[in-house]
């Protein structure tokens, strides 16, 4: 178990987090620039000193205020990738990976030279200097780097925001392997949604310095405050499924969610080699609200393929247009975004038996190697 | 190194004092700078007194007296190469170094050290370059004594007051333009190529 609560003023900014996450998981830390996320994690790290609170990790007390426990950043074994690599210019790309190693020695090793090395797949890099490496490059070596120093924690502040869309998704799915083979526990900042979608297992959402909801991917896509930091196009629910089936002749896939089955093309369930991922892997998709229509009865002869029934437990007002929210049953839940006149015309409130018909549905993350975990009701 | 240190990075009341009194040579007539080392270090100077009983140095009108005048009025060189060069560091490497496990003198010497180093070397062959000229503060501290404390400028400024020194005055003028101007280049190629190693 993670658990934080800090309290830090800093140049006229109040931050005040609190948030608990179980270990090992990746938790995201996602909010607007500005929110206080980057300060909390260099709090977590030791880099900031908090002006009160605590940080324990698995029993371990690394800071609080109350008992005047503080452990020096160097002593705190947390892996911390900076968003700009902060690479030492002046040694080669092994001299940088073993400098933490070298700094662990008395530690118990969970991790190796030639395993990162591979993980990573920094082989051809050894040799070069910092300034020889491409951005995407660069990021990897920094994380081989963090995962040698043997952590405890590995802190990630934003480690992709500053690549290019194409090195961003060089480097996802090392950070996927990271969450799915190894047992560190990560804390990741991002502003980009589908990043916190596709690696994390617990969402902080953070506005202005406070904690606004936490809680599972599917439990934050559901949160109203999100639509201020996603915008509207890209709020949707989110849920996890498992394939349950696999039509190679009709190219779909069989997804089963906690309320219903989902049918979507096989395509969206390959995996970023291409490969197709086998019945009974674990995926996360997103309904975006806009491709979710609602029918007060299952209508015939629609191209649409797939309708989830439910009821309706919330209807709340965004901007011009209605926010509706279908419980699916098996406590998962899907958005719907609808005209007010839609609402009126169907008469649709609180306890409304609806059809969910879903036009799209969008991928957003990929097999989980703990599918106990994310399996949708558990 | 230290006095640049603690310029650059520590905070404290009189923080400005010392950094008036570390560049006072700078401003301050060479010939004065002489004179209060000679006051101080003199044979009858509070230190020079000391250095004398308690280790029979003699440092006013000796080699090591020139050495020591000459080191105070670059001194101020020096610290300054050495404080931009500090300023050039990155600090977020530091800190990067420290998430890493290493302690503070551990991350001066593998990282601030080295990337400091070519600004520091520059600085110390500027410091160097500009040593060898100094004149007042040498001649007042140590007189110009010849084959002991006579140095370049002092012996141009003898060879120019003798009838007949023109042609060694030349010489010597020739020398220590010479010198001058492969102490600069040389500090600028060498932090040139040191700068290259780091990859910058």
């Amino acid at each position: 178990m993670l658990s934080v609560a800090l309290d830090k003023r800093r140049d006229g900014f109040r931050l005040q987090v609190a948030f608990d996450a179980p270990t090992p998981g990746t938790v995201a830390l996602f909010g607007r620039s500005g929110c206080g996320k980057s300060t909390t994690i260099d709090l977590i790290a030791g880099l900031l000193d908090p002006d009160a609170g605590h940080v324990r990790l698995d029993g371990a007390t690394l800071v609080d205020t109350a008992s005047r426990v503080s452990v020096s950043a160097e002593h705190r074994r947390i892996g911390y990738v900076f968003q700009d690599a902060r690479l030492f210019p002046h040694r080669s790309v092994t001299g940088n990976l073993r400098y933490g190693l070298k700094r662990a020695k008395g530690v118990e090793q969970r991790i190796g030279f030639d395993e990162v090395v591979s993980l990573l797949g920094l082989g051809g890099l050894l040799d070069r200097r910092p300034n020889q490496l491409s951005g995407g490059e660069r990021q990897r070596v920094a994380l081989g780097r963090a995962l040698l120093s043997q952590p405890q924690l590995l802190l990630l502040d934003e480690p992709l925001a500053s690549l290019d869309a194409a090195r961003r998704e060089e480097v996802l799915p090392y950070l996927e392997a990271l969450r799915d083979r190894l047992s560190i526990p990560m804390i990741f900042v991002s502003h980009q949604f589908d990043e916190v979608l596709r690696l994390a297992t617990h969402v902080v959402l953070l506005d202005n310095g406070k904690v606004a909801a936490q809680g599972s991917p599917a439990e934050i896509s559901l949160v109203p405050a999100l639509r201020a930091i996603v915008g509207p196009e890209a709020v949707g629910a989110v849920v996890d499924g498992v394939i349950t089936a696999l039509d190679a002749e009709n190219r779909l896939a069989e997804l089963r969610l906690a309320g219903g089955t989902l049918r979507v093309s096989a395509r969206d369930v390959l995996d970023s080699r291409g490969a197709s991922r086998g019945v009974g892997s674990v995926v996360r998709v997103q309904l975006l609200a806009r491709d979710v229509i609602l029918a007060t009865e299952l209508p015939h002869g629609l191209s649409v393929r797939n309708a989830l029934e439910g009821t309706v437990v919330d209807v709340t007002d965004d901007d011009d247009e209605v926010l509706v929210r279908v419980d699916i049953g098996g406590g998962a839940s899907v958005l719907s975004r609808i005209t007010k006149a839609a609402v009126e015309a169907l008469r649709l409130q609180r306890g409304s038996r609806v059809w969910a018909l879903i036009k799209a549905v969008s991928l957003r993350g990929h097999t989980f190697k703990r599918p106990e975990a994310t399996t949708p009701g558990s | 190194m230290l006095a640049a240190w603690v310029l650059t990075r520590a905070r404290f009341p009189g923080r400005t004092l010392l950094d008036a009194f570390v560049h006072l040579p700078l401003v301050l007539p060479p010939v004065a700078v002489g004179y209060v080392l000679l006051l101080l270090f003199g044979m009858n100077g509070p230190f020079g007194r000391w250095l004398y009983q308690a280790f029979g140095v003699q440092l006013a009108f000796t080699k090591s007296g020139a050495a020591l005048a000459t080191a105070v009025m670059t001194f101020p060189l020096m610290v300054r190469a050495i404080r931009i060069a500090l300023e050039g560091v990155d600090r977020g490497l530091e800190a990067a170094a420290r998430t890493l496990g290493a302690g503070p003198f551990d991350r001066f010497a593998t990282i601030t050290l080295p990337l400091m180093l070519p600004g520091v070397l520059a600085g110390a062959v500027t410091a160097f370059a500009a040593g060898l000229g100094e004149f007042g503060a040498v001649i007042t501290f140590v007189s110009n004594i010849p084959g002991e404390t006579r140095t370049l400028p002092l012996a141009l400024y003898t060879a120019i007051q003798s009838p007949n020194g023109d042609a060694i005055a030349l010489r010597l003028a020739i020398l220590s333009f010479v010198l001058g101007l492969s102490g600069l280049v040389l500090s600028e190629v060498l932090a040139r190529a040191m700068r290259r190693r780091l990859g910058r």
